[in-house]
């Protein structure tokens, strides 16, 4: 344990900072305790810091990793899947000399691997001329048969490639492993480098730190160069398995930096040996593809049939040459740490050069030599499979070896690794914790690139097993610093070439329409439901059962055809009435709570995570945390409820405020506006048609309570000035189309919105959606709300409720017809 | 002897297919005892797109697409090969087994590389000691090696009962071990995991048999359908094929269409669709002797 003598904010914080005893390299401080050269600049910066200072910059890296919603997966959390990051924010730092060495030593390994795909998908030379063992390529899953005889997009296998690095007691940097397959990582360091310059601005500026974004802009210039076909502007999509993947968030981050579409694998077809895009307004061509599902996974036809995430046909396209794939397919074979055994002898006989960088000392038990060396030193080295496997209990010593003897190839045994350790801020001070670094390379014409930083984790206990996402555990900035001043970089194009004018973005998918639909829904649908919860609550009489209620009767039967009451509460006493509000509030396992739609809310805009802002998340985050009880067991007062409902109206009233102001009027804000619309046509049918089933629908109390929902009580003094009237209330919310809460308003804006909808404009007849829309319009148009003065005391058999029941009839069968024209991903099936 | 095969299989959808993706492994391999003469696939709907290649065993493989709507979708097969006469050679004088097996452990030579891929595990079977277990008795010994198949494929067919209902496809191992039945696949498929955890090299083998058997002879179970076997492999020999649903040694009445290390390289006809609902499917098989 590190010994800690005073609180580190008030002194020097390399005054307290003690390496752990017997861990013989420390990343901060030298054998006789001196800062090291490199550090000064950071160790000098956090002296000067005043006190506490430094306790509230870790505060604002973690309230942005919040705020912008940061997260990773972990799988089988009961908790939900999603935990923020977890940033230190003290950087790592590395010296200008030594990252040069580095930089060589990784480039070195990139073609060194790439040259070893290149054989196994190939001629295979290697393993006919015993420089591979045969096992340690057949035996693996990760060896695609029908990815041999694939000639890579730009000639390389490996486009993009990382490894973990770790400093042995002695200084030398070693490798831990290969991340062939799918590199992830890289877009959290950019997340990790945005945080930490923004709140050590000070040691950032000072620094000289490298910056990121050169990297970034070559990987986007190698992914272009291999689109197969020479055009303009090559389409380049991000593969992603789905947000219920680990790193999901990372996906969605780098797409949106890269400006890539991120796609699902539902979301591209194959035909003619072309991938195509389903775009609203219909198929276009896709060039490159940045796979983030596994190598086996990308195709059910040719590659594993129970595969959901991939593309049908996607391996015959590749194979044909029109689309490239980054990484290649197969790529994952070198992730295998049985390789590294191997790797010195095949540098030295395919490069000619010695291997810069070793690896971990691994025994490959396929060897006889190795698998009696393993067997006897089974507890002193980290023994695990040699392949990709599905995940087992642990083994006891007795079991492994039986398990090692009856088929030996199937394992590796690794040496321990004593981590070097750097500089952690744990809250109160700056503590040595284990660390491994990772480092990214892509591809270019001009050969391998390294990323100058990475993504340096923190072993929690020191563990070098433990450092994985899955096991949590923190990450930090890897700063790369350099001998000259650093060059600003971005990402933007260059201004020298000239720039085509565009006032529409790429075509939207038609599954991310689905969504933005669907977000219009729900936001809509919690914003009404809030309305109906704070009327009810505001009229709510705590003395007296809901049957005794008569004004309220409208407001609860609306929420119980909405699903927010159960059918039970006419029969409830007072008490367990407001316990069934409270549920319709907080309850998540009520279908249309609002906790429940506020899940929903967040589901569907994690779908669409690479096109909502940050000011979405906020809000989002803001409307989780006021549904969240207070405490286990402690009731809520209807007093504070209102309170919750009022800040979540002014939270829902945000969202729609973003969307109004900050959207370009493109599809997605179309499909996102016109499920508004609809949901709020729906909520106000059944609302009005349940007010005037009411004995007192002319009662101004309850024309009060209309006017409440609906949002029009101003509109209204400020036109009548006197008590509401049934007449003039029903005129100013059906038919007045001055009015953006009347119901004639919103169908109105549905058919503005029809209209320039892609498929629409293309075809001389209203489709069947249109259609029904236009006699909705209509049927309202007819209204004549006077007609209700006349009809005392059974105001719901005129022809005003007559209209109001064919819009709840007619609504939703309106949903499903746009569904049908622009969201069908039909699905996909096998048949063998 | 020279067959004539015509190999029909037909979905029928509840629902229309937009798009459908699939890979056809049905025309039959030249090998040392067989010469296919001739080989049409007609596939209706006509597809856009077809391609030929022969994949990383070598297996011939058409793939093709249908983009056009479809609610049956026909693809017929038909083969004229020519099968030699000999009889299988005697298995009493082959290596014993031990020696085969050390052979094929590391550092194995370059020569053996071919074969030693069918000892490894594969995407559906791998090595296991309960296996290993069921397959010493075969293999006592100083057992010679194909005395030694032949003595397994005479327990599986023993130890095992034929029963189409029992499994399908995508039934895994285990559960037809637990089961103790199951099809011409799973037959092939025990062979093949009971010999490969010995060390062995063994692959799989799916084919026809001769639809009706010479007079005076027996019916052959799995005729009417595409069939399935294993191969052991022999040092000087080759490889050599047992077929445990009928305990024969195949010789001129089966004929071999694809070779792979498990049914899942193989599969005669799979597809991918978009749309389609439920299907059923007919599949018809015949193998006529022209001469």
């Amino acid at each position: 344990m590190p010994i800690t003598k005073t609180i580190a904010s008030t002194a020097s914080h390399s005054d307290v900072y003690t390496p752990k005893s017997g861990v013989p390299w420390d990343e901060y401080l030298d054998a006789s305790g001196n800062v090291r050269r490199h550090f000064a600049g950071l160790a000098r910066d956090l002296h000067d810091l005043p006190p506490g200072e430094l306790k509230r910059r870790a505060e604002t890296a973690r309230r942005i990793v919040d705020e912008q919603g940061i997260t990773y997966n972990v799988y089988g959390d009961p908790r939900g899947m999603e935990r923020p990051w977890q940033l230190d924010p003290i950087p790592f730092l590395i010296a200008p000399a030594e990252w040069a060495s580095l930089e060589t030593a990784i480039t070195q390994r990139a073609e060194l691997l790439d040259h070893i795909l290149a054989d196994c998908y190939g001629p295979q030379d290697l393993i006919r001329s015993a420089w591979l063992p045969p096992a340690l390529v057949f035996a693996q899953s990760d060896f695609l048969q029908p990815a041999h005889g694939i000639r890579p997009a730009g000639g390389r296998h490996l486009n993009f490639y990382a490894a973990d690095l770790a400093r042995s007691p002695d200084c030398q940097w070693w490798v831990l492993g290969d991340r062939t397959a799918i590199p992830t990582g890289a877009g959290y360091a950019l997340a990790n480098r945005l945080i930490t310059s923004r709140v050590l601005p000070e040691p950032f500026r000072g620094c000289r730190v490298q910056r990121q974004a050169g990297f970034f802009r070559e990987l986007q210039n190698s992914l272009s160069a291999l689109a197969p076909h020479p055009v303009g502007d090559p389409r380049v999509v991000l593969l992603t398995p789905g947000p219920f993947n680990e790193t999901y968030f990372e996906q969605s981050w780098l797409a949106r930096y890269l400006g890539y579409t991120m796609v699902q694998g539902e979301d591209l077809t194959v035909r003619d040996d072309r991938v195509f895009l389903k775009t609203l307004s219909g198929l276009e061509p896709v060039d490159v593809i940045l796979r983030r599902v596994d190598d086996d996974f990308c195709d059910p036809l040719e590659l594993r049939n129970d595969s959901m995430l991939g593309v049908p046909g996607l391996v015959g396209a590749v194979r044909a040459g029109n689309v490239a794939l980054a990484n290649a397919l197969g790529t994952g074979l070198l992730q295998s740490p049985a390789f590294m055994a191997f790797l010195p002898g095949l540098c030295q006989h395919l490069l000619g050069e010695e291997l810069r960088m070793p690896s971990v000392a691994t025994w490959w038990c396929g060897q006889k030599s190795a698998e009696k060396y393993a067997l006897e030193n089974l507890a002193e080295l980290n023994v695990r499979p040699a392949f990709r496997t599905r995940p087992e209990p642990a083994l006891s010593p007795d079991e492994m070896r039986a398990r090692i003897r009856f088929q030996p190839h199937l394992w590796t045994a690794q040496e321990r690794v004593a981590l070097s350790t750097a500089p952690s801020w744990n809250g109160s001070a700056l503590v040595p914790q284990p660390i491994v670094l990772r480092v990214y390379v892509v591809a270019t014409p001009n050969g391998y690139r390294v990323m100058p930083g990475g993504l340096t984790r923190v072993a929690p206990d020191g563990d070098v097993r433990l450092i994985s996402m899955q096991h949590g555990g923190a990450s930090k900035d890897t700063w790369v610093l350099s001998d000259a001043p650093v060059e600003e970089v971005t990402l933007l194009q260059s201004p020298s070439r000239a720039i085509e004018l565009r006032r529409v973005g790429n075509n939207l998918p038609s599954r991310l329409a689905d969504n933005f639909f669907w977000l219009g829904r729900y936001a809509e649908r919690a914003d009404a439901t809030a309305r109906l919860l704070r009327s009810t609550l505001l009229r709510f009489n705590p003395e007296s059962a809901g049957s005794a209620m008569p004004l309220l009767t409208p407001l609860l039967r609306a929420m119980e055809l909405q699903g927010q009451l159960l059918p039970e509460w006419l029969t409830h006493n007072a008490e367990a009435l407001e316990a069934d509000l409270m549920g319709a509030i907080f309850d998540p396992t009520r279908a249309c709570s609002l906790r429940n739609l506020a899940d929903r809310l967040e589901h569907l805009a994690m779908l669409v995570r690479d096109r909502t802002s940050n000011d979405v998340w906020r809000v989002l985050s803001q409307l989780d945390e006021c549904l969240t009880l207070p405490g286990e067991g402690r009731m809520l007062l209807a007093g504070e409820a209102i309170a919750v409902l009022n800040r979540l109206l002014m939270l829902t009233a945000s969202l729609s405020g973003f969307s109004r102001e900050n959207m370009t009027r493109a599809q997605g804000w179309r499909f996102l506006d016109m499920g508004l619309r609809i949901e709020r046509s729906l909520y106000l049918c059944n609302f009005l048609d349940c007010a005037l089933r009411s004995p007192g629908a002319d009662n101004p109390s309850l024309l009060e309570a209309v006017l409440e929902f609906t949002d029009c009580t101003l509109t209204y003094r400020s036109r009548y000035n006197l008590l509401p009237d049934i007449t003039a209330v029903f005129d100013l919310i059906l038919l007045d189309d001055t009015n953006p809460r009347s119901l004639l308003f919103q169908l109105l804006q549905l058919v503005k919105h029809f209209e320039r909808l892609p498929r629409e404009k293309q075809s001389a007849l209203p489709s069947p959606g249109h259609r029904l829309l236009i006699e909705c319009v209509t049927r309202v148009r007819l209204l004549d709300p006077r007609e209700l003065t006349g009809l005392i005391g059974g105001w719901h058999a005129g022809q005003t409720g007559a209209v109001l029941r064919d819009l709840l009839r007619d609504l939703p069968l309106l949903s499903d017809a746009i569904a049908a024209s622009y969201f069908t991903h039909s699905s996909i099936s096998r048949a063998d | 002897m020279e067959y004539r095969i015509t190999h029909r299989t037909t979905y029928d959808y509840s629902e229309p297919v937009t798009v459908s993706h699939h890979a056809a492994r049905l025309q039959p391999r030249t090998t040392d005892t067989q010469q296919p003469r001739n080989f049409a696939l007609n596939i209706a709907p006509v597809p856009a797109l077809r391609r030929q290649r022969v994949d990383y065993l070598g297996n011939q493989v058409c793939s093709f697409s249908i983009q056009e709507n479809h609610r049956r979708f026909e693809v017929t097969a038909t083969s004229i090969v020519a099968v030699a006469n000999e009889r299988p050679q005697s298995l009493a004088l082959t290596p014993e087994w031990e020696g085969v097996v050390e052979r094929f452990r590391d550092p194995v030579s370059p020569n053996d590389v071919a074969a030693y891929e069918f000892c490894l595990n594969s995407p559906l079977l791998y090595a296991a000691p309960e296996f290993a277990d069921y397959a010493r008795a075969s293999f006592t010994r100083g057992t010679q090696l194909l005395a030694g198949a032949r003595d397994l494929m005479k327990r599986l067919h023993n130890d095992f009962i034929y029963d189409p209902r029992a499994t399908t496809v995508a039934t895994p191992l285990t559960e037809v071990w637990e089961k103790r039945r199951g099809v011409c696949q799973d037959f092939a498929h025990l062979g093949i995991a009971c010999l490969r955890s010995l060390g062995l090299p063994a692959r799989y083998v799916s084919g026809y048999l001769r639809t009706l058997p010479p007079q005076g002879h027996e019916r052959l179970i799995g005729s009417d359908a595409s069939h399935a076997w294993f191969s052991v492999f022999c040092p000087q020999t080759g490889w050599v094929d047992f077929d445990p649903t009928n305990n024969i040694l195949p010789a001129n009445e089966h004929i071999t269409v694809a070779l792979g290390r498990d049914f899942s390289d193989v599969s005669p006809l799979s597809g991918v669709l978009t749309g389609g609902g439920e299907h059923t499917v007919d599949v018809a098989v015949d193998v006529e002797p022209l001469s």
